[in-house]
């Protein structure tokens, strides 16, 4: 049978990306997969990502989320792209756990502003200007925030594990990564 | 130091230095010095010539090990869901209050602790505590105070007035094994005319189940045991009666533990073992002085030891071995690793214990219940026993009710009972439901009532909890769900992280926070338990929130937020600390809430 019956080229799907508390290496991973980059723009064009610097994201498809919640930004980020993107896929350890960010939380946000912005004087200056995103009082993984749909592990996951991820969710298969692909060391 | 090790040497001794003894030691070393320090360990490593992580790691896995100081007085609340059904919460805090402290705190001139931990087997007793491991039950705001005041007074707990630890045994139907008086010897006598290839035809032709809830045949077991290649063979009593609202074998220990050692004995006849253990839970503690007697009358007047009522070879021995808080340990292969001095954690079958158990010999393990039955089969023959009850469940099994009736305690049955006829000999008013089989169970409701209690029907390990029509069944789940989080013993993903994840889900929708999406997660998350845990534990830990799911689904309802998703927490509030830290209140610092 023919599945593409009148020729035309598939509609491609419209894909964001973006980085809340991370370290933007989920995003290199996705680079790493070196020369798949053609065949991915061939399926998918780009709406708000590092990758376009489009700063609104529109109607899109799927949206690729790396790194935790941890300010108000963050979560404006994340509403948006929930309320455009039909499937929201977290990606690596911080947006499924608040990774390595997270460490913070056994601490209290005030001590740690209070620390940070004490000069050598003893003197405390925490920055007030309201241009700032404001800090939450712990990292949140973002499946705390918004409803998630998907989860790519791995810190980062490869970019054959992010490319077989996408790739499956592209083509409307359910995303199974092999021992391989999961396995870390 | 002088104080530690005049302390620790004797125990040493006791146990020759035998790193198997390992958990018996640290129990022993904790009842003596109120805790287990790191110097404790570190005597301890060296005198058993063992690293001391192996120390470390049993210390930290039992519940009821501390390697920390939580004072003089250890008070643990029982936090079974009957507890909280007879006002233990409540109770809870006012016990706290006396003292000032946090749950799991220790107060500041090191005196008392109060903390919560599972079901300690007193459901028939209201709600319950256990101080330094010894229960008591009935508890009232007017014993906490008594208590409080003992405390208070350092009063040594050897002298607390008697009637604070009575346990009575709430029998209120007896049949066969609780009804017909026992003559000590009887069976043993009986056993030996029968000669050991006779006894096992009749265990065989009685076709008894295990009571401990999987209803294996008893007779496969024996007979593995027997056939398998070992020059010593072990017979293991299971009394870590852990399941929440089961209490059966506390009253068999109590009240008929000469049926439950003599069956000891006989199935190691059968089964050509010579050498016996009865693997008390640390909930339990009371009863170990008795029983210990119990086995030094025995072995005086030759029912335990060599040549038992005078067969030749008939010989066997029984040595306690007490559990110290974990619920995991009541599994066959966790229970052997525990009984070796090391952290209960469920081995890889195969091979079964039947070849390769406690020090890798064949081990029989069996049930406190299932082992008294077979006085009945030594006595009356197997073919007498099997009449009773259904063909695929003969024989009678205890059921220990609590909850909501009248008359909680243990009742007697043939098996084949229906849940309905139980429910009205225990005075059980409109009830909505019954947890049949402890929180690992299966929740019946009304239109089950019919349903027989039996193998091939509802299967049990005992536990009978009755629901009144003012409960609410999530909270019931939730409370199970908080028990398995705590009694994961961690050795596998799918149970460690999904007990927990069940936990905060559950919790979660608790708060008004969950919604479908979450109820989702949880039936993607119990099914993915059930199908990928290393051992039942994870396999039905999911259970009740299923159950509860399918058949209270109202409960979970008018807690789920109408909309698509609610966040863990209020985010607006989670800004409130940076707010203050920045002296910020414009509309940037603020988080709106969505929907």
């Amino acid at each position: 049978m023919n599945a593409n019956p009148n020729g035309k080229p598939p509609l491609k799907v419209r894909l964001a990306t973006t980085s809340l508390a991370g370290c933007f290496g989920c995003h290199m991973s996705l680079l790493d997969i070196d020369e798949r980059l053609f065949e991915l723009a061939g399926l998918a064009e780009f709406d708000r990502s590092p990758f376009t610097d489009i700063k609104q994201c529109g109607p899109c498809d799927i949206a690729l989320i790396e790194g935790g919640v941890c300010n108000s930004e963050n979560v404006h980020v994340l509403r948006e792209l929930r309320a455009n993107a039909k499937i929201l896929v977290a990606v690596g350890a911080c947006a499924i756990n608040g990774g390595v960010p997270a460490l913070r939380n056994r601490l209290k946000i005030g001590d740690i502003l209070d620390k940070v912005y004490r000069d050598d004087s003893g003197e405390v200056h925490i920055p007030d200007d309201p241009e700032l995103p404001a800090s939450l009082d712990k990292i949140y993984p973002i499946n705390e925030i918004v409803r998630i749909d998907y989860f790519l592990p791995g810190c980062p996951p490869s970019g054959d594990a992010i490319w077989k991820y996408l790739t499956d969710l592209i083509l409307g298969r359910v995303p199974r990564l092999d021992h391989q692909l999961l396995h870390y060391d | 130091m002088a104080s530690l090790e005049s302390a620790l040497i004797p125990i040493l001794a006791k146990y020759r230095g035998d790193p198997t003894a390992l958990l018996q030691i640290l129990r022993e070393a904790q009842e003596a010095l109120d805790w287990i320090s790191p110097e404790t360990e570190i005597l301890v490593a060296s005198a058993l010539q063992i690293p001391l992580t192996q120390v470390k790691s049993v210390t930290q896995f039992y519940a009821h090990l501390y390697d920390h100081n939580r004072g003089k007085y250890r008070i643990l609340f029982s936090d079974n869901i009957t507890d909280r059904m007879a006002g233990s919460v409540a109770l809870f805090e006012r016990m706290q209050a006396h003292f000032g402290v946090e749950p799991g705190q220790t107060s500041a001139d090191g005196l008392v602790s109060i903390d919560l931990t599972p079901c300690t087997g007193l459901c028939d007793h209201g709600a319950a505590m256990l101080v330094n491991s010894i229960a008591i039950g009935r508890l009232d705001a007017e014993r906490i105070d008594e208590i409080a005041a003992l405390v208070k007074a350092r009063k040594p707990l050897a002298k607390w007035p008697a009637e604070l630890f009575a346990i009575d045994d709430n029998i209120h139907r007896e049949v066969t094994l609780t009804g017909i008086p026992y003559v000590p010897g009887s069976g043993l006598d009986a056993a030996i005319r029968l000669g050991r290839a006779g006894m096992f035809d009749e265990i065989k032709r009685a076709a008894l189940r295990g009571r401990g809830g999987a209803g294996f045949p008893t007779a496969t077991k024996i007979e593995g045991a027997r056939n398998a290649p070992g020059v010593q063979k072990y017979i293991v009593c299971n009394a870590d009666e852990g399941e929440p609202g089961t209490f059966k074998d506390r009253v068999l220990l109590t009240s008929f533990s000469t049926r439950v050692l003599e069956g000891m004995a006989i199935a190691a006849y059968a089964a050509g073992a010579a050498k016996g253990f009865i693997y008390l839970r640390s909930e339990y503690q009371y009863l170990r002085a008795k029983l210990q007697r119990e086995i030094e009358e025995m072995r005086a007047s030759g029912r335990l030891g060599v040549s038992i009522r005078g067969a030749p070879g008939f010989d066997f021995d029984v040595e306690i071995h007490m559990g110290a808080g974990a619920y995991i340990c009541g599994e066959g292969t966790a229970q052997i690793e525990s009984l070796e001095g090391k952290p209960g954690r469920p081995r890889v079958k195969p091979p079964s214990m039947v070849i390769r158990g406690y020090k890798g010999m064949p081990t029989i393990v069996d049930n406190v219940e299932t082992l008294a039955h077979l006085t009945e089969i030594a006595l009356e023959g197997g073919a007498s026993f099997a009449r009773r009850g259904t063909r695929a469940s003969t024989g009678t099994k205890l059921l220990s009710v609590s909850g909501d009736c009248e008359r909680p305690g243990v009742y007697e049955y043939e098996f084949g009972v229906t849940i309905g006829r139980v429910l009205h000999d225990c005075g059980a008013v409109a009830p909505i439901a019954v947890q049949v089989g402890g929180a690992s169970g299966v929740l019946i409701t009304p239109d089950e009532f019919s349903r027989k209690i039996a193998f091939e029907d509802v299967s049990t390990a005992g536990a009978f909890m009755i629901f009144g029509p003012d409960r609410d069944i999530f909270e019931v789940a939730r409370n199970f769900a908080h028990f398995f989080a705590h009694e994961s013993c961690g050795f596998c993903t799918p149970c460690r992280v999904g007990t927990t994840v069940q936990k905060n889900l559950m919790d979660k929708i608790a708060e008004g926070r969950g919604s479908r999406y979450e109820v989702n997660d949880l039936m993607r998350l119990t099914d993915f338990m059930r199908r990928t845990s290393h051992c039942g534990l994870g396999e039905s830990a999911g259970n009740a929130v299923r159950d509860t799911w399918l058949k209270f689904r109202p409960a979970f309802e008018r807690r789920l937020v109408p909309h698509d998703f609610a966040p863990q927490v209020d985010l607006d509030a989670a800004l409130e600390p940076t707010r203050l830290a920045t002296h910020r209140d414009d509309a940037a610092a603020h988080i709106p809430a969505e929907g």
